[in-house]
């Protein structure tokens, strides 16, 4: 069943004291896609993916990253080999000169690629003598992202890795991870740039309140969600459209606004049947459809 | 043939764009019959999207008999008779389109406003046939 997804969880939870940060989890990541983890701070993105790769431990539940399962401690051993992981805050190890910390990791993965490392290395521009501390922001995310891009995981977890880059950056990270899925890796990485997001990922999920918002394959989400725009002859009670997949309504006098998730076709009829005078239909970014996910009721 | 980015913005699925961008190319004559189309590698690190949505693009242009796939050497196009009488008909509702655009915008209507009342139209009338 775990055959065709890389990161399977089950009722995954992790509370500090009183505060839920991950809530009862059910989240399945399947193989061979770019899936985006989308959510506001604090929505539980990092505590999920640190459970995943048993630095932190769960309260509750339990998950699987490629068959393995995240709380037997060998069987992590295994899968951090098959498993290649970008950390939020890309913790470095400060004293060592970036060559050092390269040589240092190489020697952990017999899945290390050295001419990816050479071609990465001069892509980046990143100065072999200069201590990993006195980095840039930005050239720590770079060498954080070449120790993960020199090796050929089956799997590849990036906790928002456009952070700290420039638009040059940006361009040349998600070309890697296009490069790489094309490679057959799956990648899993999470994100607030919604619009690189739309561009690469194939599937989205978005976590809320550490609950699982929404997820969905983004070419879904394009053909499902509507806007529809209708102007009535006289003022509609909003309970007349009561239609299955109106996510929202917005009305002020004879304007109407429905954000619907599905169902766009039968919307238009009944609001046609409602005697409207106009009715108008727009497609939604996925900006919209996140803001329409997190929002607060 | 040249592929220009492709846009998120428009809600429209990005693999429908790249169908449409190869379509166009091969309706107006810059793809030929049997021209290779570059691989899903190249073609998704080119465009920086996804390779499922290459991989997706290509097979339903291969369903719908636009596109060759040979196993192991790539893509290539296939310009049926079928498809060039397609070719003259999409160009006869081109010209009709822009006949009917240039009245709309003499009733003093914007360009927006036609776009989205022809979209509202065409899925009422998807609705109506009932089908996809």
């Amino acid at each position: 069943m775990s055959e065709s997804f890389a990161i399977r969880t089950n009722d995954l939870t992790k509370s500090y004291r009183q505060f839920v940060a991950v809530d009862s989890l059910h989240l399945a990541v399947p193989k061979n896609r770019i899936t985006a983890f989308l959510g506001p701070n604090g929505a539980g993105k990092s505590t999920t993916i640190k459970m995943l790769l048993g630095m932190i431990r769960p309260t509750g539940g339990n998950a699987t990253i490629l068959g393995h399962r995240i709380s037997s401690p060998s069987e992590n051993c295994r899968l951090r080999q098959r498993v290649a992981y970008v950390a939020e805050d890309k913790p470095l190890y400060g004293f060592m000169t970036v060559e050092q910390l390269i040589r240092f990791t190489r020697r952990f993965y017999s899945d290390w690629q050295i001419d990816q490392e050479q071609r990465l290395l001069a892509e980046y521009r990143l100065p072999l003598p200069k201590k990993v501390r006195s980095l840039s922001k930005g050239m720590r995310t770079k060498l954080a992202l070449l120790l993960a891009f020199a090796r050929r995981p089956e799997l590849l977890i990036l906790d928002e890795p456009s952070e700290g880059l420039d638009p040059v950056g940006i361009e040349h990270l998600l070309r890697m991870l296009v490069s790489q899925a094309a490679e057959g890796v799956t990648v899993f990485f999470s994100s607030h740039q919604l619009a690189e997001v739309e561009r690469v990922a194939d599937q989205v999920c978005i976590l809320n309140h550490g609950r699982l918002g929404l997820n969905a394959r983004i070419d879904e989400l394009h053909q499902s969600y509507r806007r529809i725009d209708v102007v009535f002859e006289t003022t509609p009670s909003e309970r007349e459209l009561a239609v299955p997949g109106i996510e929202r309504i917005r009305s002020n006098g004879r304007q109407m606004t429905v954000l619907a998730s599905r169902n766009a076709d039968q919307i238009i009829r009944r609001a046609r049947d409602l005697s409207a005078v106009s009715v108008e239909v727009s497609p939604v970014p996925l900006r919209d459809i996140f803001l329409e996910t997190v929002k607060e009721d | 043939m040249l592929f220009q980015k492709l846009n998120p913005g428009t809600g429209q699925p990005l693999y429908l764009q790249l169908m449409q961008q190869i379509q166009h190319a091969a309706e107006t004559g810059i793809l030929r019959d049997g021209d290779q189309l570059p691989g899903i590698r190249t073609l998704a690190t080119e465009l920086i999207v996804s390779p499922n949505t290459v991989v997706k693009a290509y097979s339903e242009l291969e369903h719908s008999g636009h596109l060759e796939l040979r196993q192991g050497s790539g893509a290539f196009v296939k310009t049926a008779r079928r498809t060039r009488h397609l070719a003259d008909r999409v160009q006869l509702a081109r010209r009709r389109f822009r006949d009917l655009i240039d009245r709309l915008r003499e009733d003093d209507l914007r360009d927006q406003e036609i776009q989205r009342a022809f979209e509202a139209e065409l899925l009422a009338a998807v609705e109506a046939s009932g089908k996809r």
